[in-house]
């Protein structure tokens, strides 16, 4: 098998026995992403050949020993490119690295770069609000990877990466990794820093792995979790070695089956691939039961406030006065911003920003913003509820399997739907994970979401890693 | 709900963002969708509910006084699409 | 028809912190621009604010010596507008839980004393520094991110020597605190005024002018004096005013009206979700609360009560923490009951002598204990004159030497011993004849000449107060 088609554990198992150099594996991607990135346009960048370790890390003996990771493009990278895929960043070089960068170069792994592609400032589900070009899904290269780490999902599905990093707002590392067949955990809220996370929405956004298989999962996230003293949202809480959990039985464990998420909109397809793996899961020795999370209806359109309100606020930085795109034709300084602003930014970028700034003027507050912050309160005790008497929740991770390029991105509203259930996750803070479990008849990937309780983390871990060693998912790979 | 082009105009001008006629228009249009689409929480009952701004549940994240490197005025300008010397520039701000 | 002023001040104040309010950078003021920055005060894409827990301490000790409420539940908001010199485009401040509401300052008007409402104290973090060219403006981030108080008064201020009061007081308490330099310089102290006119007795407020870039306190009672006089004007012409901003210049004395900018300001105030908010336990204001130095109005209250001083010398001797450190150091140390003696030597002469060298008089760096024996020397044992104490006291600052140790260096003690002015005093009685005979007459002023003519015959070293004694009776003995 080809060295860049190995899951990070293996390539690290050989890598420790002296078999081969991180250099052979960086080589082995690069002939891949030679090979097939033209069609799958997983990065951006693809000119920039750097790649950076720790300096101490090469010295001595680090975890990670120079395996590369691929970074998506709204995470800092010093010295390097970050710029969102955004117009209104072109040329931006951070003069810091984020702090999941700097524990990553410290465990030793090389960072590249050249980043992935994602749709503009993490606004999309499909990675075609990117400013360069829409990634294509490496199982169909005619479908969308999902979004908005896209990219990421797509490179670690392509074998064009060995592992990835994403973030997730409303859904945008689980909605991909169901969409390309790969594994994405969202962690608790706080579990990972958002220091260096150039920020969407800052009370939902989380960092967070995409990879092969579930135990390349655990070990990513062992790495970038912690406390960070830079980020007041950082928890303060220790963290377990996650790749116990792996392996550990699941018999009485309480799976509660939310029925909200098994209505009208869900494709059959995906219905039956997910009822299937609950079945696997119960034969397996866990307990599943029917519950009700009667607030779901409304977590799209409370996302849709609270993350844009954020957002809105968060993107006001983009101004042209310290870095960024500057237009050329304006005349004085509001001129400027408002001519920059509207240059750089792209029309999701555009209708988000403006429906947050909405949301919080004069006149709509209380209708909208405070409303949405109440309604949130009701989502997150629906999950407290369940997650009492339950280990977990399993839904499906999103209605569909990838849907083709340009089939939603007229209708916002239509590709807002598509996170129906991903975005409870990240309104309640909890940790959620995807991993595949079965195809349609097209051969598209359909995913398996598991959330649980506040950083119970090993909990997903223990779940997902049972479930994928007794199917063959993990396993299959798209013909390129 | 019922959007005017006069608010998303006013909207735009908070936002600091220009759009020409074709995109006022079209995100008027979308604005409007999508508000519709929002209004379905009107119908939630929130009497008595605490808002939640913060979903973790910590207080007093605070740190001690002390001084941390700053970054050289070099590092800071570096990316700026007009610097003069040490400073910043823009176009003249007028009172 | 008369007119009343109407008066609010708010007063933004820089905490005296080492760092900023939400990251590690320096305070410090004056260096190279754009040196004290880093991602967080500069905005990067990715940054994220951690508060500062002295600029908090700072925060509530002001809060209490204000006397507000503290709320035991507060959190930052974000303001949010866009300007060059805000580095987010949103200014983190606070709204709708500031950390306390509700306090006063009081002041005396005329004698009476006055309470000035305090609406509320909060936090917020301050932004850069904009310089303007010809074509260009160009932005310092050093001061972006220093940790500010908003200090906002009721409009409770009538008159403008009020306003000037109001503001002396509330220096004097924050200097006490030691949270800030209080330099209006250097920006350390900043003061925007809200003035409505409104008839006498009316209820109603008037058209509200905020008025802004006034540098002193005097700035601030000249910019209010000359507001007064236009509105005033413009009323009694029956026009009408409108509401807006203003600008003071100093130079012109005058205020200049800003653009009018479109409509009130839209800050789409929302909680930041980036800090978690605050709870201040009831031990914790109580810890702050018992940790207050005495504040100036309390001190000044004490200091007339022990040591029997009018209000009007207290208040001097208080008006600075170390001074008023220093005076009791010297009222204390000071023997005689009457205290009074002492006052009027820090008062006088010593403050002459301490702004002269441009310092106060704990600058001058005399040691108490010395400041105290020469008010001994001149005022009770009358070793010298006062006139005399006077220059004893600019050389003992010049010199850090003892008033005993100069006076006998320069052998300036009054010669007081009766026995040894006779001859003098006879000698003036003969050669003074005319006078002798004015004062006999019943001229009490020839009677201070013949002292004048013994001083000169010593030299000056004669106690005049024996002499004139002396003379009286030796003239009423003939």
């Amino acid at each position: 098998m080809k060295l860049n088609a190995l899951t990070a554990h293996e390539l690290l198992e050989r890598l420790d026995k002296k078999d081969l150099s991180s250099s052979e594996i960086i080589s082995s991607l690069d002939r891949q992403i030679q090979e097939t990135d033209s069609k799958v346009k997983a990065y951006v960048r693809l000119d920039k050949t750097q790649t950076q370790t720790a300096k101490q890390a090469s010295k001595s003996e680090s975890i990670l020993k120079g395996l590369p990771i691929a970074i998506k493009d709204n995470i800092c990278t010093e010295g390097f490119h970050t710029e969102c895929c955004s117009k209104i960043l072109a040329g931006f070089k951070p003069p810091y690295d984020a702090t999941v960068i700097k524990k990553l170069k410290e465990a030793g792994a090389s960072i590249s770069e050249k980043k992935t592609n994602m749709d503009e400032f993490a606004f999309g589900s499909s990675t075609e609000n990117s400013c360069f070009y829409p990634t294509h899904n490496p199982w169909n290269l005619e479908c969308v990877p999902g979004g908005s780490s896209g990219g990421s999902a797509a490179s670690v599905a392509s074998d064009e990466a060995v592992w990835a990093l994403g973030s997730d707002t409303g859904g945008s590392i689980r909605q991909p990794a169901s969409f390309c067949g790969v594994v994405g955990l969202k962690p608790t809220y706080g579990r990972v820093s958002r220091y260096g996370l150039i920020a969407f929405a800052s009370s939902l956004d989380q960092i967070g792995p995409l990879t092969k298989d579930t135990r390349d999962a655990a070990l990513l996230t062992n790495i970038i979790s912690g406390y960070d003293p830079c980020d007041s949202t950082s928890a303060n809480i220790k963290v377990p070695d996650f790749t116990q959990s792996l392996g550990m039985d699941i018999k009485g464990i309480k799976i509660a089956i939310p029925r909200e998420y098994f209505i009208e909109g869900l494709d059959t397809e995906v219905k039956a691939a997910v009822e299937e793996a609950i079945n696997k899961l119960t034969e397996l020795g866990a307990v599943s039961k029917e519950v009700s999370l009667p607030n779901t209806k409304y977590a799209v359109p409370v996302y849709y406030i609270i993350a844009t309100a954020e957002a809105s606020s968060n993107l006001a930085r983009f101004d042209a006065v310290q870095y960024g795109f500057r237009s050329t034709i304006a005349n004085g300084l509001i001129d400027m911003y408002k001519k920059s602003r509207g240059e750089g930014f792209g029309p999701e970028a555009k209708r988000r920003i403006l429906l947050g700034t909405f949301a919080l003027s004069h006149g709509y507050y209380d209708a909208y913003y405070l409303r949405a912050l109440k309604v949130r309160t009701l989502i997150k005790e629906d999950f407290d509820k369940v997650l009492k008497d339950f280990d977990c929740i399993i839904t499906p991770t999103s209605p569909t399997a990838a849907f083709k390029i340009g089939e939603k991105v007229e209708d916002p509203v239509k590709m807002y739907l598509s996170d129906i259930y991903t975005i409870s996750a990240n309104l309640a803070g909890i940790p959620a994970i995807s991993l595949p479990c079965g195809f349609t008849r097209d051969n598209l990937p359909v995913g398996l979401q598991i959330l649980a309780k506040p950083f119970d983390e090993e909990m997903i871990f223990r779940m997902a890693y049972t479930y994928e060693q007794n199917t063959p998912w993990h396993k299959m790979k798209p013909k390129l | 709900m019922e959007i005017k082009k006069e608010t998303v105009e006013y909207v735009a001008n908070l936002a600091r963002i220009e759009l020409n006629q074709k995109e006022l228009e079209k995100l008027s249009g979308q604005l409007k969708d999508i508000l519709d689409f929002i209004d379905a929480l009107k119908k939630v009952d929130i009497k008595d509910i605490p808002p939640t701004s913060h979903i973790l549940p910590m207080n007093n994240v605070l740190r001690e006084d002390n001084l941390r490197p700053s970054l050289s005025h070099q590092a800071a300008l570096k990316n700026a699409p007009c610097a003069k010397g040490n400073f910043f520039g823009v176009p003249k701000v007028i009172e | 028809m008369e007119y009343e002023p109407v008066i609010g001040l708010e007063v933004h104040l820089h905490l005296k912190t080492k760092t900023k309010a939400f990251c590690g950078c320096s305070t410090e003021f004056g260096n190279t621009p754009n040196t004290q920055v880093c991602p967080v005060c500069l905005g990067f894409p990715g940054s994220l604010p951690v508060f500062n827990k002295t600029a908090l301490d700072h925060a509530i000790k002001v809060a209490l010596a204000l006397h507000c409420k503290v709320e035991e539940y507060t959190k930052f908001d974000r303001k949010n507008y866009f300007y060059p010199d805000l580095p987010k485009n949103y200014q983190i401040s606070q709204y709708g839980l500031p950390l306390s509401k509700n306090g006063y300052v009081d002041i005396s008007v005329e004698n009476n004393p006055k309470r000035i409402g305090i609406i509320r104290v909060h936090m917020e973090e301050d932004a850069g520094k904009l310089i303007h060219e010809k074509d260009l403006s160009l932005v310092d981030f050093n001061r972006s991110g220093i940790p500010l108080l908003e200090i906002v008064s009721c409009p409770d201020i009538n008159s403008t020597q009020e306003a000037y009061d109001y503001l002396t007081v509330l220096k004097s308490i924050l200097e006490y605190l030691e949270v800030s330099d209080c330099d209006m310089e250097k920006g350390s102290l900043r003061c925007d005024a809200n003035i409505s006119l409104r008839p006498k007795d009316a209820k109603e407020l008037g058209i509200k002018t905020e008025l802004k870039n006034m540098n002193s306190f005097k700035a601030v009672k000249d910019a209010l004096d000359y507001e007064i006089e236009r509105q005033s004007q413009l009323l009694k012409e029956g026009q009408a005013l409108v509401q807006e901003t203003r600008l003071w210049d100093e130079k012109a004395q005058q205020t200049i009206s800003m653009r009018t900018k479109e409509g009130a300001q839209d800050y789409r105030y929302f909680p930041d979700p980036d800090l978690p908010p605050f709870i201040i336990s009831k031990e914790k204001i109580e810890e702050i609360q018992r940790a207050l130095p005495e504040l100036p109005q309390e001190k000044t209250r004490r200091f007339m009560k022990t040591y029997g001083l009018s209000e009007y010398d207290a208040k001097i001797l208080v008006s600075s923490k170390n001074n008023a450190d220093y005076a009791e150091d010297c009222l204390r140390g000071f023997s005689d009951k009457d205290k009074k003696l002492v006052a009027n030597w820090l008062i006088g002469p010593l403050a002459a002598v301490a702004s002269a060298s441009n310092l106060n008089i704990s600058e001058l760096q005399v040691p108490a204990k010395n400041f105290i024996e020469l008010v001994e020397l001149v005022e009770k044992k009358q070793v010298i004159s006062s006139l005399t104490g006077k220059s004893v006291l600019q050389e003992m600052a010049e010199t850090k030497k003892t008033a005993s140790q100069i006076i006998e260096e320069k052998n300036l003690a009054q010669i007081s011993d009766p026995q040894s002015l006779e001859k003098e005093i006879e000698e003036v009685i003969k050669e003074n004849a005319k006078s002798v005979d004015d004062f006999k007459a019943g001229k009490a002023n020839a009677l201070m000449f013949l002292v004048g003519q013994a001083m000169k015959k010593t030299k000056g070293k004669a106690n005049p107060k024996v002499v004139q004694e002396l003379l009286k009776r030796r003239l009423s003995d003939a």
